[in-house]
């Protein structure tokens, strides 16, 4: 990231796996799927998500529901936004191009990769895919745009840790 | 039972839900799907399980995604002939308001329906439904 210092940085997230996961663990949604944290770095992040029978699009064949592919793509862009910012502040997908390269294959983990390739003042732009374990041979690949600092606030993670438990 | 079958008892039954209800991850997300005249209208609950964003609260831009690309394989799969199953190629998502946590609605419209190639768009709205809180366009390949 062109913009980022990270010595300047305030941002809990930027470089630190277990804080990475703690932030992602405050979305339901993400907990709800087991969504894990396997790497974080400024304007980068890699999830994965274990194969879940609940989570069958094609009840034939075992493949994926398309849609949680669109979620597990949505939370792992936006991650990578956050971990770009200079500091921690509310955003918003403005929207998501998902391409269906080939189906899930059941039974297997998906990972997904992302990175904020460009973050301006208002705008955080994405790339990401998902993969079993070729990262050449992807599922699915997107790109996206977030507006960033969506309602003019910052996060505090110990306070949306703290309101999680409470 | 095969999915052509549940289509077609689906169709039998004049009930799109029993389509929705087949399908497990709509069942885990909640998504369900009724007729209203000819239009098939799919609904979501405002769960907690669902929320992506805590602070706000609002559903996860995924969840939202995924129910609107749940809505046009809905229509798709209510008018396509029996046997024929439509198969996503890539669905484009416009995020335009905060989805409150509240029952939300979607509902598929066929802009174009080629030999193998079909173009859906959806709609998502809440209370209002002049006021989307997003919308999606895509392609299905339609498999025989």
């Amino acid at each position: 990231m062109s913009s980022f210092d990270p010595a300047a940085s305030s941002n809990p997230i930027a470089n630190d796996r277990e804080s990475a996961q703690r932030f992602a663990d405050t979305i339901p949604h993400g907990r709800e799927l087991g969504l894990a944290v396997e790497a974080i770095a400024p304007g980068r992040a890699l999830f994965v998500m274990d194969y879940q029978e609940r989570l069958i699009g094609n009840p034939e064949t075992g493949v994926l529901h398309g849609g949680v592919i669109t979620t597990l793509i949505d939370t792992v862009s936006g991650c990578a936004v956050f971990s770009a910012l200079p500091s921690l502040v509310p955003i918003a997908t403005l929207d998501l191009r998902i391409d269906y390269l080939k189906p899930a294959t059941p039974r297997l983990p998906l990972h997904a990769d992302a990175r904020c390739y460009k973050l301006t003042r208002n705008i955080g732009f994405t790339r990401a895919f998902a993969y079993h374990s070729d990262p050449a041979d992807p599922v699915v690949n997107s790109v996206g745009t977030f507006m960033v600092n969506s309602s003019d606030s910052s996060l505090r993670l110990d306070d949306l840790t703290e309101e999680r438990a409470s | 039972m095969n999915f052509t079958e549940i289509i077609r008892n689906a169709k039998e039954a004049a009930d799109p839900g029993v389509i929705a209800r087949a399908i497990p991850y709509g069942n885990f997300i909640g998504i369900d799907a009724h007729l209203d005249g000819d239009a098939v209208v799919c609904t979501i609950p405002g769960d907690e399980m669902i929320v992506g964003n805590p602070v706000l609260p609002a559903i996860h831009g995924g969840v939202i995604g995924a129910f609107l690309e749940h809505a046009a394989l809905m229509l798709l799969m209510w008018e396509l002939a029996p046997g024929q199953l439509p198969k996503t190629i890539n669905v484009s998502i416009d995020y335009l308001r905060s989805g409150k946590l509240e029952k939300t609605f979607a509902q598929g419209k066929v802009t174009r329906q080629g030999r193998r190639v079909a173009n859906v768009q959806a709609d998502a709205w809440q209370a209002d439904p002049d006021m989307p809180i997003a919308v999606a366009h895509g392609h299905f390949l339609i498999m025989d």
